[in-house]
């Protein structure tokens, strides 16, 4: 199998959906489908398998060679997985979710577009080639979130994601342009980490962290997180391909290749200074605000949006605690049971009849059977409940941070209880208790095109952790998948039980919010704080071109002109126009005299 | 009696055409402006023809091409004089003055 083809083929189902089918939702939704399902065959057939692809040259001019090649590694191939099989399942789900929307072709073409770019990330060979895709998953994710463009709010979440990302990619920009001064090749095969200890930890430190910049607009960290909950306004099944399960775990995945070129090891991790170390604390800050945030929100996709904030913060966390295996354990198991969650959310909210918030849902356990219990297998897989992935993965990342920083640990654990409390919040408000809106009373199970989906991922959910050769890690990676008794997982167990205990008694049976704490509901105030600064940012650049045209450029440049025109013109008037002819005949007779002087003498 | 120099021969030249031009922007009659001009054109007339005098050719004549020129300035001149006389008749018809003094209405 030619790699090649899996980032053929969905361009090629993009262009045909755009420029053929546009007219014909069926074909294109069947096109989309069929192109990211023989995508993932390709994928799997490639597990495990040396396969080497020949770049193809793009451009070679002098100091700067760029390929168009592909990355294929255990890495890479395991991240294939991920994204194909998600994007085939979010696909097969569409069918469902999408059936009666208007633009379902430009949805499906979207979608599309959006597995090329996303293959392109994953199996880039270098960070040129990757940081175009980075762009164009920007551009689908600004396409797909703004799908339904004529709600003033889809559009103006769109806007706020692209240009929030584009605040990360320029320092992604600075640093990959710096790392390729440094390093002299962008291509990760061909970089040597050696280089690294000849230069100041000031400025390896600096290339790492901006080349981060990227990442924490990708992934969504602290403090450019503010667009990941407004994208929640596109299709639910784009949130769970985009901003849960592939895209916003990007950030994460670059990191890991980053680290994996450099040979950053934790022997090897001064040579970048305290880059790791800020890295780690901008994943637990994140982590732990997100889901202090999350519960508080009422939206059930909000609520999964903050989660799915966190819990990238986990992963970001363990890649500043340079543990980037453990990091992408966590994104691949996270990638399973979250888009399931989301998946899941939206079986609810299409049988709610597009409501979404919990507190109009309730006593949907008894109606929709299949989906509450894979949103509760999802929930468990969430909040580690041991035996199920998210217990493996997040073990993990509890065993990185407890063996080399305590505070990220217990951050780590608190967030722990807290993804737990507001996770059963959720569950026992929306599943159990009396059906608090008529839509919610008469819920039924949604067709078998969307649960088949939703079970898949429930299996994963748990087999996950044990399909070893999936994993997008390092070659001979092994994630730790026993059960002991140690200071992490008592931790781990003891958060889980103060958070379902805590939403046991908070949420049993209730139908309101018996807690309203505006800090978190209102989420740290965030948007506000920008939209402040913005204003004064905006105000102060206002003022100043304002002053810049209306005084430098009009009154001085334009203005300074004309007046310097009319000024001289006056002397002349003045002094020379005295209508005096013999005034008239001297300056004649200076004038020649001074051609003369010029032409004959003084060109000697 | 010593022949004259071509050195000699400008000097005087350049002495007549510097009359010539200070009478121009020194004088207030119109008329006596107007001769000096064409003293200045007998200056330059002079140039030419001492150079054709001193420019011997091949043949051991003077160069003519000179004293050619000093006709056409003499014509011309005259024409010349036909119309500048004219011009200072209606001047002062409409303004009762050949005083350049008084003629200033291109002040600015």
């Amino acid at each position: 199998m030619n790699p090649w083809l899996l980032l053929i083929i969905p361009i090629a189902s993009a262009v045909i959906i755009q420029l053929g089918l546009k007219r014909n939702a069926t074909a294109s939704a069947l096109l989309s489908t069929l192109s990211v399902a023989s995508t993932f065959i390709i994928a799997y057939l490639l597990l495990g398998k040396e396969v080497s692809t020949a770049p193809i040259e793009w451009i070679n001019i002098a100091g700067l060679k760029l390929d168009i090649g592909l990355q294929l590694d255990s890495l890479s191939k395991g991240m294939m997985i991920v994204v194909t099989a998600i994007g085939m399942l979010v696909h097969v789900f569409s069918l469902g979710y999408m059936k009666d929307d208007e633009a379902k072709a430009r949805y499906f073409g979207c979608l599309s577009l959006f597995m090329f770019s996303m293959t392109g990330i994953v199996l880039a060979s270098n960070f040129v080639m990757m940081f175009i895709f980075w762009e164009l998953v920007g551009l689908s994710s600004y396409l797909l979130i703004g799908h339904w463009y004529h709600k003033d709010s889809a559009a103006d979440a769109a806007k706020k994601a692209f240009l929030t990302n584009r605040i990360g990619d320029f320092g992604f920009m600075i640093g990959i342009l710096m790392l390729w001064g440094i390093m002299g090749t962008v291509v990760f095969a061909d970089m040597d980490g050696s280089k690294l200890s000849l230069l100041c930890t000031c400025l390896t430190g600096t290339v790492v962290l901006l080349i981060f910049c990227g990442a924490v607009g990708k992934s969504a960290q602290l403090p450019l997180h503010v667009w990941l909950p407004d994208a929640m306004e596109g299709p639910t099944p784009v949130s769970a391909l985009i901003h849960a399960a592939t895209m916003v775990a990007a950030g994460v995945y670059m990191m890991a290749r980053l680290f994996l070129s450099l040979g950053i090891t934790p022997d090897t991790a001064e040579l970048i200074g305290s880059a790791p170390q800020v890295i780690a604390w901008v994943g637990a800050i994140t982590s732990l605000l997100a889901a202090l945030m999350a519960t508080q929100q009422n939206d059930i996709k909000k609520i999964l949006a903050y989660s799915t904030l966190s819990q990238l913060g986990y992963m970001v966390m363990a890649v500043g605690l340079v543990d980037a295996n453990a990091g992408m354990f966590h994104l691949y198991t996270h990638a399973w049971f979250k888009a399931l969650l989301f998946l899941g959310s939206g079986a609810v909210i299409y049988a709610c009849h597009h409501e979404q918030d919990i507190w109009k849902m309730g006593g949907l356990f008894g109606k929709m059977k299949i989906t509450a219990i894979t949103f509760i297998i999802g929930t468990m897989a969430l909040t580690a409940v041991p035996g199920t992935s998210g217990f493996f993965s997040k073990e993990g990342i509890l065993h990185a941070a407890h063996e080399s920083n305590q505070a990220l640990f217990y951050i780590a654990v608190i967030v722990a209880a807290l993804t737990t409390f507001y996770m059963f919040r959720l569950i026992f408000v929306a599943f159990f208790g009396k059906a608090k809106n008529e839509h919610a009373e008469h819920a039924k199970e949604v067709a078998p095109v969307m649960w088949i989906p939703l079970a898949l991922l429930a299996i994963m959910a748990f087999a996950s952790p044990f399909l070893g050769k999936l994993i997008p890690a390092t070659e001979g990676y092994h994630p730790h998948l026993g059960f002991e008794i140690n200071v992490v997982t008592i931790a781990s167990l003891l958060a889980f039980a103060v958070g379902f205990i805590a939403a046991l008694i908070l949420y049993k049976g209730k139908t309101s919010d018996p807690v309203n704490i505006p800090l978190f509901r209102n989420k740290f105030y965030f948007d506000e704080l920008y939209a402040w600064i913005i204003k004064i940012f905006q105000d102060a650049l206002a003022a100043i071109v304002h002053f810049f045209d209306a005084f430098i450029i009009n009154a001085m440049i334009i203005g300074g002109l004309t007046r310097s025109a009319v000024g001289i013109g006056n002397i002349f008037r003045r002094y020379a126009q005295s209508g005096s002819i013999s005034g008239y005949a001297f300056l004649m007779a200076v004038g020649a005299l001074l051609i003369i002087f010029f032409t004959v003498f003084a060109s000697k | 009696m010593p022949t004259p120099s071509l050195n000699e021969y400008l000097i005087i030249s350049g002495l007549l055409f510097a009359i010539g031009l200070g009478g121009v922007i020194i004088r207030r009659n119109i008329i006596v402006i107007f001769m000096c001009l064409e003293l200045m054109l007998a200056a330059a007339s002079l140039t030419l023809v001492a150079f054709s005098r001193f420019n011997v050719t091949d043949k051991g004549l003077p160069d003519y091409d000179g004293q050619m020129l000093v006709f056409f300035i003499i014509t011309v001149a005259a024409a010349e004089v036909a119309v500048g006389l004219a011009i200072i008749v209606s001047l002062y018809r409409a303004r009762q003055s050949i005083h350049t003094d008084e003629l200033t209405s291109l002040r600015g």
